[in-house]
């Protein structure tokens, strides 16, 4: 948890009781005491379980930018506390721990976890008690009903059809263009409702499914699933890959003597994947890397650097900054965006404003007008080329003119 | 596509082949469990814990350039001390076996905690010599650290089942599993017995998570991905038998390889399970 620190908030009490002083005509005591009080901005995050991972990258982003926040000035003038509780990666614990936020810690205002479940918990919360709620990653904007809310990820409204189509798009300008794929996937809901998009856009580009296959979440043995990809032949693998499948599958292939010809992970850990010799090539998707053009935007640079510091002091794996902290990132810009605009902590006078307007971000211009508020699907293909991770397509987002490779 | 596909003989031998030796690792993993449990009446849940925790050390020793099976040599004695340590506890206290359930769930929250706070949630991946070698017999590629798994589980179990059949140690821990006041009566010392037993259970447990970290990417939070199927084999190949979750794991891990052979690899997981099942109502009083 982070709070302001003693200095901050001796300065701030001091400012409070000048305010009382000097102005002695203002409405109520108990406004003028709480002008000076931290804005207290209420969270869940899956610190512990299997989620944990992802939700270091989440704490660390969190943590940045509220430090930076308080050094510009705080909200309104106020400092701000980020109030973060474990939801033990149970969606329904995130659940009573929104709760709580709302009800026993009295936040001002609420700011989402990063998982599809826990977002979705948080998001009944907000609704009920008519809350704004920016949220990190939500991967099925179709399950986003609630009008308050607001998406950090660009996934586009109808992100089944267009991520497919962006990806297929990247490897018909390639070298090799697929005829032929394999579709392996995770169960993972996020996951499945991808690939169950990409079998669409397969189908209506003409591209012949060789195999299909899925696996539930926390499958231990990879060999069986590496060996019917390999006897199936095919020119493009779409593995619906989330954490470390990518690994545990390409190091089944491995054992095998099989390398796919050319290979794609939807949302793979990136650390753990980039690392990989057989990863060579592989594709997936991204909003942000660390690297041109995506470092040009208005403190990216800054943030990328922190990060990279933070991170590596964290033992965390990756410490490059990719969709998980960007989006992470996000969510605080877009709430941070409609306070300063609307000048008030008001839910509701924040959240018209950021459906009539578009917030500057890590990820560019984002918009929330559209389908579940969602806007444009900024959906970026990357690739593993030289052990480092590529943007490769859309040919104007690409770093130094790279290309998508194939063998 | 059809949800079951007829696979080719390369496919289907490649894939036995992988379910004995995923197999054989559930029967290494399984082996401490099931004596914990069908000799102490102690149901450990913390066995995968301590797996866990020896395949985070094994990690650590083999990143600062040690050979992970040389690693045993320091493994193998702290988790003896460790697994005695319990069993004196459980022992003092005199803890039933349902309430070791609590017990041992808890600690293995606590190990959960102590390696994520050590090596972080991320992902760890040990690093050896052994990963990278494989051999081919035939159309078969036989990777190395697997077959090192394989070869581990049925020596250590063949080596643990003589030990109860043919010593006096193993007929004392039989019979003070079996009527443990008749086996006081007939001078056997059984807590010494249970300190030994519980410390081998605990080492037998960190052989396995060394086998683990040789074949597998390691997070805190695949503990209990272990513990469903294991249970399983235990079950299936009796409390106490030392060759039993050898056994049912290698009948278990073949048959998830086949399944996910001919079908979709979702219903793999279905399998211990109706296994567990069939076994429980077909022989109802013979599994324990």
């Amino acid at each position: 948890m982070l709070k302001a620190s003693p200095t901050s908030r001796r300065s701030a009490l001091a400012a409070a009781l000048f305010g009382l002083v000097v102005l002695g005509g203002v409405d109520s005591p108990v406004s003028a005491q709480t002008a000076g009080a931290p804005i207290r901005i209420g969270s869940t995050l899956a610190l512990t379980g299997p989620l944990s991972a992802t939700a270091q990258i989440h704490r660390i982003v969190g943590e940045i930018y509220v430090e930076q926040l308080n050094k510009r000035g705080g909200l309104l003038g106020r400092q701000v506390e980020w109030i973060v509780k474990d939801d033990q990666s149970k969606a329904d614990l995130a659940r009573t721990l929104y709760e709580q936020l709302v009800t026993a810690d009295k936040v001002d205002l609420l700011i989402g976890p990063y998982a599809t479940g826990a977002i979705l918990s948080a998001m009944g919360v907000a609704q009920r008690y008519n809350k704004v709620l920016v949220h990190h990653t939500l991967g099925i904007p179709s399950l986003a009903k609630y009008d308050m809310q607001f998406p950090a990820w660009s996934l586009g409204a109808d992100p089944a059809t267009t991520v497919p189509n962006t990806i297929f798009d990247a490897l018909a300008a390639g070298p090799k263009p697929p005829k032929t794929v394999a579709v392996v996937t995770n169960k993972f809901p996020s996951i499945q409702f991808m690939t169950a998009g990409a079998r669409e856009v397969m189908k209506k580009r003409g591209l012949t499914e060789v195999l299909f296959l899925e696996w539930d979440f926390g499958n231990r043995d990879f060999g069986p699933i590496a060996n019917r990809i390999k006897d199936a032949k095919p020119d493009f693998v779409w593995v619906g890959a989330i954490g470390l499948d990518g690994n545990l599958l390409l190091d089944a292939m491995k054992k095998l003597d099989y390398v796919p010809p050319q290979h794609f992970y939807l949302y793979p850990a990136p650390g753990p994947l980039v690392s990989l010799p057989e990863a060579k090539n592989a594709l997936s998707v991204t909003i942000f890397e660390d690297q041109l053009p995506f470092t040009s935007a208005p403190g990216a640079a800054e943030f990328v650097k922190i990060y990279r510091e933070r991170a590596t002091k964290a033992g965390l794996a990756d410490p490059s900054v990719e969709t998980q902290a960007a989006a992470s990132y996000t969510a605080w810009q877009i709430l941070e965006a409609g306070v300063v605009a609307t000048k008030s902590l008001d839910d509701k006078a924040i959240a018209t404003w950021l459906k009539a307007n578009k917030v500057d971000t890590l990820q560019g211009k984002l918009r929330f007008d559209g389908l579940g508020n969602f806007g444009d699907d900024l959906m970026r293909v990357k690739q593993v080329q030289n052990g480092h991770w590529v943007v490769v397509w859309p040919k104007e987002v690409t770093s130094g003119g790279a290309k998508l490779l194939a063998p | 596509m059809s949800a079951f596909t007829l696979p080719s003989a390369s496919l289907l031998s490649q894939s036995v082949l992988s379910g004995i030796f995923v197999g054989a690792l559930y029967g290494l993993m399984g082996l401490g469990l099931s004596l914990n449990w069908g000799l102490l009446r102690l149901i450990n849940l913390a066995h995968f814990a301590f797996a866990f925790l020896a395949a985070y050390l094994c990690y650590e020793l083999a990143s600062r350039g040690l050979d992970p099976l040389l690693a045993l040599a320091a493994i193998v004695p702290l988790f003896f001390a460790i697994g005695a340590g319990l069993q004196g506890l459980v022992a003092r206290f005199a803890i039933t076996p349902f309430n070791s359930l609590l017990l041992t769930f808890g600690l293995t929250g606590i190990v959960e905690a102590l390696i994520q706070s050590i090596w972080t949630a991320d992902f760890r991946k040990l690093e050896s010599s052994y990963a990278q070698q494989k051999f081919k017999v035939g159309t078969l590629f036989v990777p190395v650290p697997e077959l090192i798994t394989l070869v581990l589980a049925v020596a250590i179990s063949a080596a643990v089942w003589a030990v109860l059949r043919y010593t006096d140690l193993g007929r004392a821990l039989r019979g003070a599993a079996e009527d443990a006041p008749i086996a006081a009566a007939f001078g056997v010392n059984q807590k010494a017995n249970a300190l030994l037993l519980a410390g081998t259970c605990a080492a037998l447990a960190s052989i396995a998570g060394v086998c683990l970290a040789l074949s597998f990417t390691l997070a805190p939070s695949q503990i209990y991905a272990w513990i469903g199927v294991v249970f399983a084999a235990v079950m299936l190949g009796g409390l106490g038998r030392a060759l039993g979750p050898l056994v049912a794991g290698t009948l278990i891990g073949v048959s998830e390889a086949v399944t996910m052979a001919v079908t979709a690899p979702s219903w793999a997981p279905m399998v211990s399970f109706t296994l567990l099942i069939a076994v429980l109502v077909l022989r109802p009083g013979k599994s324990a």
